[in-house]
């Protein structure tokens, strides 16, 4: 049995006869057993999927209505809940926190006959881009356990990368799955913001972050947004989209499309094999008929510590909500006043999350919100203002998804600053509402770079158009796990 | 001069459903915590799903406040930790980055002087916190979040009140026009909450909260401006604090918490984008607004002839003014005024009493018809309508059993008369110098009478019989 096969070719397959979904599945939970041991890309794991497929199965052979999915595995990263599984956004804070109710992707999913294997690691609350504050601990690069995957949906690349599951659902703040999709080599794709239901999506950032595919290919991108996008009546913010076929007509190539470099984000900083393949990447576009042309951008000089500001704001107010009197984990109040309780409750946040929580009390507050967080929106309207003038000349924009390759477990985990740079390419499509996509395009030292491709909002299937002309280009090597 | 400014509460409680999710508006009818969903608790992952109607409402409480109304509003985060607040922070509007919440600066007529409208705001109500047990030792606080996210509507006046009589006046204009708006039934416990701030002329602001009902609003502005005063005079400072008011005792208390240095971070909230309530929504809302309490009046007074007094009292409140509109004619309209605001108002002057009351708007025309055709005297109609009142049965059903039917029978009401003018000869003698004595003589054949005499036939008997 082939694991390493995409969507679209796991449905046909199944569809067709040529292989069941219960022996695909069950190879896929034993894949996970012999892999994650060392990957612990998964929190926990689904125990009936194997019973779900052969319902499925079923299904299929009484000739009844099956879902496009067709018992197809899929991960979900750990901060979008499913009903009756336990939701921990990899904190300890949430270590027993059991979902309700569905999001809105999880009940279209259902809809469709996916199989969720497992929910996947993170950064705790989605702060982050290696997994490395995962309370649960880090997972691994599939291309090298030594590196991390990237984050903070690290666990979604690896279960996608290692062939643990066909594709997964991640969530997308500053780059969250653009970031590990780019370290791990697989597709990384953030929609346009609204496109699709962030309800069950516990928030971090809400007025900037996307649930967003994470697939082998770009067509598998385009199949799963199919799914789970449109109007959610759960969600205020969603956007309708007409029901879009983003399948239809994928290979419509890019001649004669205008592509903006972006000037900021292959400048001081990015390794010297990122920017050759970014250059080789360019010139392949070229060569599909596109023109390609620099262009700056000049806040996104800016974009990093706006982000930071906006996201750290958000999240002190998001995350307040988890001071364990409704849900959380087992500490009796009896005997405590409600201010030290909280106190002592809200202990079990990890060092980052506590970071930002800080930071989010301070950058907002009266005789600082000045300085900082109005500072850090106005940075917001005027890069939207500057991307939309740019948009105005260009039909697309690319640049590496990450300026680095991904780097060593526990190489940066004591310089948050560091950290934090290392967005600066991804930040801007958050910032300003737009869909980003990032593609494997080459590896060096045998670890992956990826490259991005931004687009107009609502221009999504634009974009997917132009990832999967470039994804055409690409050759790349098996994964040695 | 005494300065006071009112920031007032007054929760939606007649819509369907909570400000961002659909359990149910009016909580108070549910056990502990069952009308409650992962949206107004909080859930992770749950997400506010605005409710139109309540900002529709909202508007329309803003226009009839004759407050200015933006093009788009917001929603924002007002951040603080409490246990009655599910998310840690309350969602509400906001006016520091330009006009966004539903109403701005408006004005209230009330008598003569015109009270400033500072804005009028969205937002939701927390849950509430129960405190048991009796010693600080062994109390316990319970919170049921039943009332989590009732839609809330706060309206904040200038400091333009001088005296408590005009805070009650301003509530009671108030209290009509939420009434007659059909959003918000005063009368239900915690419906209307309100803040006061009370300066005395050489004192410093202080800020009173908690106070439950507008009937202790006025109550607790009358105390704070008599400690005041009473410190003033006694030259102690007053200080700038924020008191509570004890409902029990009926007074203020300096709170000792700091709220106000609390910082509430407010910043806009992501998850409700802007609404549009552009002039053709505002002039739909317009167009299904009921008639307002002044323009009620107005038209009672020229269309009907109504005297101003009278159009007044039956304007201001909505169950009577609702009966005369649905029992007066053209041709009754004064009569239908009449037995409303000097029998009905005294017979059902409860809301219990109105819950009752078996009347309805034909009883009402009935009973019109009948004394103006003069098959009944007023008196009657008066006890006709405590029996209505009672036993929902018909006017002529009711004039049969308690034989309130005028004695228009000319030989039977000459009997009468013929006693009156032997038994008073001292006042049939007076009505040859003062004619007015007739009048006199009338009274005591309805008393005779019991109140059933034809008035105008008596009175035509008599001056035949003089």
């Amino acid at each position: 049995m082939n694991l390493k096969i995409s969507a679209l070719q796991f449905t046909k397959d199944v569809k067709s006869g040529n292989i069941s979904a219960e022996e695909f599945i069950s190879k896929t939970m034993e894949r996970i057993q012999n892999v994650d041991t060392i990957l612990h890309a998964f929190l926990s794991l689904n125990n009936n999927a194997v019973d779900q497929a052969r319902e499925i199965d079923k299904k299929i052979k009484n000739r009844e209505k099956v879902g496009q999915c067709f018992g197809m595995p899929v991960s979900i990263k750990d901060n979008i809940c499913v009903k009756d599984t336990k939701t921990t956004c990899a904190s300890k804070m949430l270590e027993n926190f059991i979902a309700p109710y569905d999001a809105t992707v999880i009940t279209k999913l259902k809809q469709q006959d996916a199989i969720f294997v497992g929910k996947v690691n993170l950064d705790e609350f989605a702060m982050g881009l290696s997994t490395e504050f995962s309370a649960y601990g880090p997972s691994k690069n599939p291309w090298n356990t030594g590196y991390v995957p990237g984050g903070s949906s690290g666990g979604s690349a690896v279960s996608v990368s290692a062939f643990e599951c066909v594709a997964s659902l991640g969530s997308d703040t500053g780059g969250s799955v653009r970031n590990p999709a780019s370290f791990c080599s697989t597709v990384g794709y953030k929609p346009t913001y609204g496109l699709i239901s962030r309800y069950g999506l516990i928030s971090y950032a809400n007025s900037i972050e996307q649930i967003g595919p994470l697939t082998r290919t770009v067509e598998d991108a385009a199949f799963m947004l199919n799914l789970i996008a449109g109007l959610d009546h759960n969600d205020d913010t969603t956007i309708n989209n007409n029901n879009e076929d983003y399948l239809k007509d994928i290979d419509s190539g890019i001649e004669g499309k205008k592509v903006g470099i972006i000037k900021e984000m292959i400048g001081e900083g990015i390794d010297p094999s990122v920017l050759s393949a970014t250059k080789d990447a360019i010139s392949k576009l070229e060569r599909l008929g596109a023109i390609c042309e620099e262009i700056s951008l000049d806040m996104v000089k800016y974009s990093v510590a706006a982000y930071y500001t906006i996201t750290a704001t958000e999240a002190g107010s998001n995350l307040a909500r988890y001071d364990n009197l409704r849900y959380g984990y087992d500490f009796p109040v009896e005997g405590y006043e409600f201010n030290s309780y909280i106190v002592k409750a809200r202990k079990k946040f990890g060092p980052e999350v506590t970071r930002r929580i800080i930071l989010g009390g301070f950058v907002p507050s009266a005789g600082h919100a000045g300085k900082y967080f109005l500072k850090a929106l106005k940075v917001k309207s005027k890069l939207t203002r500057q991307i939309n003038e740019a948009f105005k000349k260009f039909d697309l924009l690319i640049s590496p998804t990450v300026p680095i390759l991904p780097f060593k477990i526990g190489e940066k985990i004591n310089d948050p600053v560091a950290l934090f740079l290392i967005d600066i390419n991804t930040v801007t499509a958050n910032l300003t509402g737009k869909p980003a996509i990032s593609i494997p395009y080459s590896m060096s030292n045998g670890l992956p770079i990826g490259i991005q491709l931004i687009a107009n909002s609502m221009n999504d299937k634009l974009l997917l158009q132009a990832a999967y002309a470039l994804e055409k280009t690409v050759k790349l090597p098996e994964i040695p796990i | 001069m005494t300065k006071i400014g009112l920031e007032i509460h007054c929760q939606l409680t007649k819509l369907e459903s909570k400000l961002f999710c659909s359990c149910k508006a009016n909580y108070r009818e549910f056990e502990p915590n069952t009308n409650i969903c992962s949206i107004c608790i909080g859930l992770p992952g749950s997400l506010p799903r605005l409710n139109q109607k309540a900002v529709e409402k909202a508007t329309m409480i803003a226009m009839e406040l004759n407050c200015s109304t933006p093009e788009k509003i917001a929603f924002f985060r007002k951040n603080y930790f409490y246990p009655d607040l599910p998310k840690n922070f309350q969602i509400t509007q906001l006016n520091v980055y330009g006009d966004t919440s539903v109403g701005g600066k408006g004005v209230v007529k009330v008598g003569e002087k015109k009270i400033g409208i500072t804005r009028i705001q969205l937002e939701e109500d927390p849950g509430r916190l129960i405190y048991e047990g009796t010693s600080e030792k062994n109390q316990i606080t319970l919170v049921d979040y039943n009332r989590a996210g009732t839609p809330l509507v706060e309206i904040v006046t200038e400091p333009d009140f001088e005296n408590p009589k005009e805070v009650r006046e301003f509530l009671n204009i108030l209290s009509n026009l939420l009434e007659n708006l059909e959003v918000s039934d005063p009368s239900l416990e915690g419906a209307m909450r309100a803040d006061a701030n009370v300066s005395i002329e050489g004192g410093k602001k202080v800020e009173i909260k908690n106070i439950g009902s507008f009937h202790d609003l006025e109550k607790a502005v009358h105390f704070e401006i008599t400690r005041q005063q009473s410190l003033h005079s006694r030259e102690i400072p007053i200080i700038q604090e924020t008191r509570h008011w004890d409902d029990k005792r009926k007074i203020t208390i300096s709170s000792r918490s700091k709220e106000e240095d609390l910082d509430y971070r407010y910043f806009l909230e992501g998850d409700i984008p802007w609404v549009r309530i552009g002039n053709e929504v505002k002039g739909k809302l317009k167009s299904e607004m009921p008639e307002s309490v002044n323009s009620k009046k107005h038209r009672y007074i020229s269309k009907y002839n109504i005297p101003t007094q009278v159009a007044e009292v039956l304007s201001t409140d909505k169950y009577f003014s609702d009966l005369f509109e649905n029992a007066h004619t053209k041709d009754n309209a004064k009569e239908i005024a009449n037995i409303i605001t000097t029998d009905l108002m005294g017979l059902v002057d409860t809301k219990e009493k109105r819950e009752f009351s078996k009347l309805n708007s034909m009883h009402l025309k009935e009973i019109a018809y009948a004394i103006q055709s003069g098959k009944i005297s007023r008196i009657s109609a008066k006890n006709a309508l405590s029996e209505i009142i009672k036993t929902g049965k018909n006017l002529s059903d009711i004039i049969n059993e308690l034989d309130l039917g005028n004695v228009s029978d000319e030989i039977e009401l000459s009997k009468v008369i013929e006693s009156v003018i032997s038994e008073e000869s001292k006042a049939v003698e007076q009505t040859k110098t003062n004619p007015q004595t007739i009048n006199y003589l009338v009274g005591k054949v309805m008393q005779k009478t019991k109140g059933k005499a034809d008035p105008k036939l008596t009175l035509d008997l008599l001056k035949k019989k003089l």
